[in-house]
């Protein structure tokens, strides 16, 4: 459950919620108002009060449960230590570490998604033929099942069973032996599985510079390349974002590639998999719930950082 | 003439070299999955001679069945009521004026962008206590709230495209709000609820941590949470090929809603993203 929701980014930019079409919230009936309030709530209540109780109950159990040293396997030595557990995470070499490996993966493949995206779009844009066949074709990574691209590029780089070795002359390299290799594969697949779904949000992108602009650039003299960074990147800056930011938060939180790739082996394991092993594996349950905070946190400090970037970006562009 | 013909042939080779991305592992894992006996270390790229020996071999274990009658299951009763939630929901963020929409978008959006081990992982403390562990309410009342906020921006984003001029000729004829929303805007709507639908389908069936964190047994285990098991069974004979059967058969009904409803989908993906 994840890649979704770039619709966000109106929100995300402060459009929305739209004003309300001129002529139809006069304060001339405050009946029709209340009724109006009132349908809201009976309409948008259910879906929130889901939202709010599967997520807001489980994420301030967390918080509580961090503040305690328990152990499910041991109920009775439940004891409360406030900040302790959090201490005890970032004062371990390997949560840094864990930090490191995803903090790397992020960096990595949403650079890579940005380029190929941006390839994938271009070509999807200016396609004379098999417009359709293409759009269909850069969908399938997109819908398939991230566990299942997983084991598709695992088996391809496995020694005994992959194309990929005898191919390049690697006779039998293991690229599960080592970090780096086995972190290789793993960006490989997520780059392939997710980069259809930024390259899609590009596409809209470009799909909105009036060509009028481009056409203009060219009868004055300027060359494929000035005409891209003078006019396309500058005229989708808001795509581009949007793409950027909802794939850098997907990407912090990577866990599934991990988990059927390498099990965290050979120092592979992200901060989502810490989470995972803490609580469930481990039955760690406080120390995996501070595990979990700290994962949130960091998220919504990417989230504002990059809102913030984008706002400045935006009254910039308003303001030339 | 030559020019055009050229960034004709240009465009071509671009469009090769896309699909060619896009289906190359899929057709790997295909291949891998027709690859009998011995023949999945052949190490090669094809099949020496087709089997169907992993599909027999899948489909008769309970394993992957049970899997995907749970997957399919929890798939179909969990997108029907977020789409349906989300509808309303959705009609009323585009539409009416009601205090707490901004609280109940911020929502939307934080849920979202959540990371969801965070949330899984509570969520199996929640539900061994009070019993939803390793049951299909159990994964659906997560998938719901993961849903919802994808379905409500993606609708609210359709909404807000709708000549809304009906409902006021139907309010002016003296339907009531809720009559106008009935029987004026949900055919429009269609859709568009319909795309989100899609979308749904597509985030509930890809689901893997909520899979293998709030189950433990086939009761309710679905397909890729099973899949990740069935190879850690055993340790020296990785059952490589009749996952890859698994997969392939799971990847069909993906397969077939993207050559359906492309285009919905891609617009689905975009719509509301980049204008403005």
């Amino acid at each position: 459950m994840s890649t979704s929701v770039p619709a966000a980014a109106a929100e995300v930019r402060g459009r929305a919620p739209q004003p309300p079409p001129p002529g139809r919230r006069r304060p001339r009936a405050s009946d029709r108002t209340r009724k109006e309030r009132n349908l809201g709530w009976m309409l948008a209540g259910p879906a929130f009060v889901l939202m709010v109780g599967v997520t807001g109950y489980p994420v301030l159990n967390a918080v509580w449960l961090s503040l305690f040293d328990y152990r499910l396997t041991d109920p009775g030595a439940r004891s409360f230590v406030g900040l302790g557990n959090y201490a005890t995470i970032l004062t371990d070499g390997l949560f840094w570490r864990q930090l490191g490996v995803t903090t790397a993966i992020t960096v990595v493949t949403v650079a890579v998604e940005f380029v190929l995206g941006f390839a994938l779009a271009l070509v999807m844009h200016r396609a004379l033929v098999l417009r359709r066949a293409l759009r269909t074709a850069i969908l399938v990574p997109y819908g398939i099942v991230t566990v299942i691209s997983a084991y598709a590029w695992q088996y391809a780089f496995t020694p005994a069973q992959g194309f990929v070795n005898p191919l390049f002359g690697l006779g039998g390299f293991d690229w599960f032996g080592e970090t780096v290799p086995a972190l290789v594969v793993v960006c490989l697949s997520e780059i392939w599985k997710t980069t259809p779904f930024m390259s899609l949000l590009l596409l809209a992108g470009l799909a909105q510079i009036p060509g009028d602009y481009l056409e203009a650039a060219e009868v004055d003299g300027a060359t494929a390349w000035q005409r891209f960074r003078k006019v396309v990147v500058p005229n989708m800056k808001a795509a581009i974002m949007v793409a950027l930011l909802f794939r850098t938060l997907d990407a912090f939180r990577i866990f599934d590639s991990v988990f059927v790739m390498t099990q965290g082996a050979q120092g592979t394991e992200t901060l989502s998999f810490l989470a995972y092993r803490q609580t469930i594996s481990r039955v760690m349950i406080g120390l995996g719930s501070a595990v979990s905070v700290i994962l949130a946190v960091l998220v919504v400090l990417i989230a504002v950082l990059f809102i913030k970037g984008f706002k400045t970006d935006l009254s910039q562009q308003r303001g030339s | 003439m030559r020019t055009k013909r050229r960034s004709r042939a240009l465009s071509l080779v671009g469009a090769l070299l896309v699909i060619a991305y896009a289906t190359l592992p899929v057709l790997w894992i295909v291949s891998l999955s027709f690859k009998g006996g011995d023949d999945i270390n052949n190490r090669r790229f094809w099949p020496t001679s087709l089997s169907l020996e992993n599909y027999r071999i899948v489909l008769s274990s309970d394993l992957f069945l049970t899997a995907l009658r749970n997957s399919v299951g929890i798939a179909a009763i969990a997108t029907t009521i977020s789409v349906v939630l989300a509808t309303l929901a959705a009609y009323a963020v585009a539409r009416l004026q009601f205090p707490g929409k901004k609280l109940l978008l911020g929502t939307a959006l934080a849920i979202t962008v959540f990371p969801i081990i965070a949330i899984a992982t509570p969520l199996f403390n929640l539900w061994r206590t009070v019993g939803l562990y390793d049951t299909w309410l159990g994964l659906i009342i997560p998938y719901l709230s993961f849903s919802i906020p994808l379905s409500v921006y993606v609708l609210s984003a359709f909404f807000r495209e709708i000549p809304w001029e009906m409902e006021q000729a139907a309010q002016v004829d003296g339907a009531t709000s809720w009559q106008a929303f009935r029987k004026v805007i949900v055919p429009l709507a269609a859709p568009g609820v319909f795309t989100a639908a899609i979308l749904t389908f597509f985030a509930i069936w890809n689901d893997f941590i909520f899979g293998i964190t709030l189950t433990s047994s086939e009761a309710a285990r679905p397909v890729p949470a099973a899949l990740a098991f069935f190879s850690g069974a055993s340790q020296f004979s990785q059952p490589t090929a009749p996952i890859a059967a698994a997969s392939v058969l799971v990847t069909i009904p993906v397969v077939v809603l993207v050559l359906l409803f492309q285009q919905k989908i891609v617009a689905g993906l975009t719509n509301g993203a980049v204008k403005g």
